[in-house]
């Protein structure tokens, strides 16, 4: 049986680009060597934790989509364990709305992604309206 | 005429009549089926400002979605995204 599931990690801050890139591959050929199939990945980039975690204020986050059979995950996590640049990682199962409003969060973002031209010319229409309030 | 008047309640101040605005539950009014827990600015409307999950007699929010509420709440929570404990959040 293969289910969706969604896998956020938090690597340490002290980790490099290159670093960090390789962590990353590490868990995708994980995921693919275990016959899963990726569906999304985003780099949140550094983020502020919300409370220190091991005395770390700041965080890589990356988030992946993932199609796997459920015994995977818990090696997954185990691997995850294991990795001292892991801080902490959350792994949900995609219900069928969770899938759904994931893959519209994508489109949203690919939009978003699309849009940079077109947002400039929104701008300047605006910003007349603005000087009228004032 | 002195009858008529005597018959009517008068008042010093305008009696004021709460009018209360019906609570309604903001996911099934927009068809909302799933809550995000990454969006943690969303999550932030149900949480008080020590970082509590507001009660739903306050939010509104019925009962399906405020368990689902609290649940992302705690991933977010889980993931740094929101604190456990804090002050002034907003």
């Amino acid at each position: 049986m293969i289910k969706q599931y969604e896998t956020v990690f938090i690597a340490t801050p002290v980790l490099s680009d290159v670093q960090m890139k390789e962590a990353v591959a590490k868990y995708t050929k994980l995921i693919t060597d275990a016959g899963g199939e990726i569906v999304y990945e985003e780099d949140w980039g550094l983020k502020q934790l919300a409370y220190p975690i091991q005395h770390k204020t700041s965080g890589f986050y990356y988030l992946i989509e993932f199609k796997a059979s459920p015994e995977f995950v818990a090696s997954l996590e185990v691997q995850y364990k294991r990795d001292e640049r892991i801080l902490r990682f959350l792994t949900v199962a995609l219900d069928k709305d969770a899938v759904a409003y994931a893959q519209k969060r994508r489109e949203n973002k690919n939009k978003k992604a699309a849009e940079p031209q077109a947002q400039p010319q929104a701008e300047v229409e605006v910003e007349p309206e603005n000087n009228q309030e004032d | 005429m002195a009858a008529v008047e005597n018959n009517e309640i008068r008042y010093l101040n305008p009696p004021t009549v709460e009018v209360r605005k019906k609570k309604y539950c903001r996911f099934k009014k927009a068809g909302i089926k799933y809550i995000d827990y990454k969006d943690a600015e969303f999550l932030k409307k149900f949480l008080n400002e020590q970082g509590k999950i507001l009660p739903r007699r306050i939010t509104g929010t019925s009962l399906k979605f405020q368990r689902k509420v609290a649940q992302a709440v705690k991933r977010a929570r889980s993931l740094a995204l929101l604190p456990y404990v804090t002050d002034l959040l907003k």
